[in-house]
């Protein structure tokens, strides 16, 4: 057994999680979670950590907008997603939640524009 | 000839501050309304915050700062609600006339019924921190590099020193490190961070970027490009202690060092500030010691979070249509005092017997403290808390049961054992 000392990342109140992990790496226990998010993250920063990745893509006309990952990516693949990201050129015209990139880095997930921009 | 406008409603600022208040007056019954902002669309500061974690008191959801703008934007614009962009005001008087400009009307005034101020903050500069060495390219405010990352789509530099750890340093170091850039540490003077701790977490633990506390920059380096900086440890005093100094290369340093409202235009019109917030000094409503003249949002005291800003914009204004009606109820002046450990209390003062939720922030960080609120000797409220800490803001609120039976007009907002 061990014990790993965690900030819940939820939301700002920042809570001090404290998780209980078997020998073989499963979460045995959570302490410090004061809503049924926090624990759900203190499970999965432990077995598998994701984060959203926010961003700005270029647009056809040399601009940029901001954009953001749907939903959460494995932790392990930010960089990839970044790249991607980069490699990307929106159109010039874009409006708020259009899709930017489907499956980004073989993640499953889209990255989606934040804002509207017009031409 | 100066053109003269009669408006019922003005309000000073279309961020989130300025937006919110506009889209509550509506919602009040009010449609004689005009949003001034200088800036080419509204949204204000929160336009480059392109990070999510906002919105999840306000919307129950997690936006980026676009998103949460942009769903006020979208009623602003729905709603119908009259706004100039490109329109910088200049003065505002007390009588409650507002001098603005812009390329199309050149100067003019608007004689306003109320008005409110949301003109936001801004970060405090170098200049302001008088750091020794040269003056070279390479230094900048965490949130001019915000602008150049996000709205712009350049990068200042590739080798990044952060000092201070206030939440906008703090998403700059993912942000430059997300777009290749080395941030090598990122400096506190005080012994704690002024950031939350979520981002403390997902911004540098996420990255291993050092986070080094009771520390600061003593020497600038370079001549026409930055090329290092030099960094030591601080006493207790604050002072730097010389045998820590350490050398580190860099070609960028961003100042994160505080955020400090603007109030050039609540100074000009002679409406008292609170030393402490550097905000107006208000009551329950938001209503300064000018009637007809409210403020909220970040040009009152600086928040942590938007969703709070959106929530007292809504209080400032409802109030101000209240007001424009005549039917503003004050009735008693209790003012709130803070000991100093409790640095501050948003509202300063309470003129109305009703339900009001009082922001503060505190001094330090207290572990296993409590809030004690007096009348006189007597406790009205004591709360209890694991920590509290000068990075997030609190809140407490006075019942009208517990207001309506003072024996004085002052209430003592205290941290004790």
């Amino acid at each position: 057994m061990k014990k790993r000392d965690l900030t819940c990342i939820v939301c700002p109140k920042g809570c001090s999680l404290c998780v209980t992990l078997s020998d073989e790496g499963r979460v045995v226990n959570v302490e410090g979670f004061t809503c049924p998010r926090g624990k759900e993250y203190a499970e999965k920063e432990c077995t598998h950590p994701e984060r959203c990745v926010t961003s700005t893509v270029r647009t056809a006309d040399g601009f940029v907008v901001p954009c953001k990952t749907a939903r959460t990516v494995p932790k392990e693949s930010v960089f990839r997603v970044m790249d991607a990201i980069n490699h990307t050129v929106a159109p010039a015209a874009v409006h708020v939640g259009d899709v930017l990139i489907q499956d980004v880095a073989g993640t499953g997930v889209s990255v989606v524009a934040t804002a509207n921009k017009e031409i | 000839m100066i053109e003269v406008l009669k408006k019922k409603l003005v309000v000073i600022g279309g961020g989130p501050a300025g937006m919110a208040a506009a889209v509550a007056a509506y919602e009040k019954g009010e449609r004689d309304i005009l949003i001034l902002e200088r800036d080419t669309a509204l949204g204000g500061i929160l336009r480059q915050c392109i990070h999510n974690g906002f919105g999840l008191h306000r919307f129950g959801e997690e936006l980026t700062g676009p998103e949460y703008a942009y769903r006020y934007e979208k009623q602003v614009k729905d709603l119908g609600i009259p706004y100039m962009l490109d329109t910088m005001v200049i003065e505002v008087s007390p009588d409650r006339t507002v001098t603005a400009m812009n390329k199309e009307h050149g100067i003019f005034r608007i004689q306003a019924g109320a008005i409110v101020l949301a003109m936001g903050c801004r970060e405090r500069p170098k200049g302001a921190l008088n750091i020794a060495g040269t003056r070279p390219a390479g230094i900048y405010t965490a949130g001019t590099a915000q602008k150049f990352v996000n709205m712009k789509g350049y990068m200042p530099g590739r080798e990044v020193v952060i000092l201070g750890s206030g939440d906008i340093g703090l998403i700059m170091a993912r942000r430059m490190t997300l777009e290749g850039a080395k941030v090598k540490a990122v400096l506190e003077l005080l012994p704690y961070s002024g950031g939350l701790a979520r981002n403390i977490e997902q911004c540098l633990h996420d990255f291993d970027i050092p986070l080094k506390l009771s520390h600061t920059v003593i020497e600038i380096h370079g001549k026409e490009r930055l090329e290092g900086v030099t960094v030591a440890a601080v006493d207790e005093n604050r002072r730097p202690i010389p045998e820590t100094a350490e050398y580190i290369p860099c070609d960028t340093l961003l100042l994160s060092c505080g955020l400090i409202p603007e109030n050039e235009l609540t100074r000009g019109a002679g409406i008292p500030l609170d030393r402490v917030t550097g905000g107006a000094v208000v009551d329950e409503d938001r209503e300064c010691e000018i009637p007809g003249i409210f403020a909220a949002g970040n040009v009152l005291h600086v928040h942590d979070l938007v969703d709070y800003v959106s929530e007292e914009a809504k209080i400032a204004g409802e109030a101000a249509v209240k007001f424009l009606r005549g039917e503003t109820e004050k009735s008693v002046s209790i003012a709130l005092k803070a000991d100093g450990k409790v640095r501050y209390t948003v509202p300063q003062i309470i003129k109305s017997v009703k339900d009001t939720k009082v922001y503060f922030r505190v001094a330090d960080v207290y572990r296993d403290k409590k809030l004690v609120i007096r009348d006189g000797e007597k406790i009205l409220l004591s709360k209890k808390k694991p920590k509290f800490a000068p990075g997030e803001m609190e809140t407490v609120t006075l019942t009208a049961e517990m207001l309506k039976n003072l024996s004085n007009c002052q209430l003592n907002f205290a941290i004790e054992d």
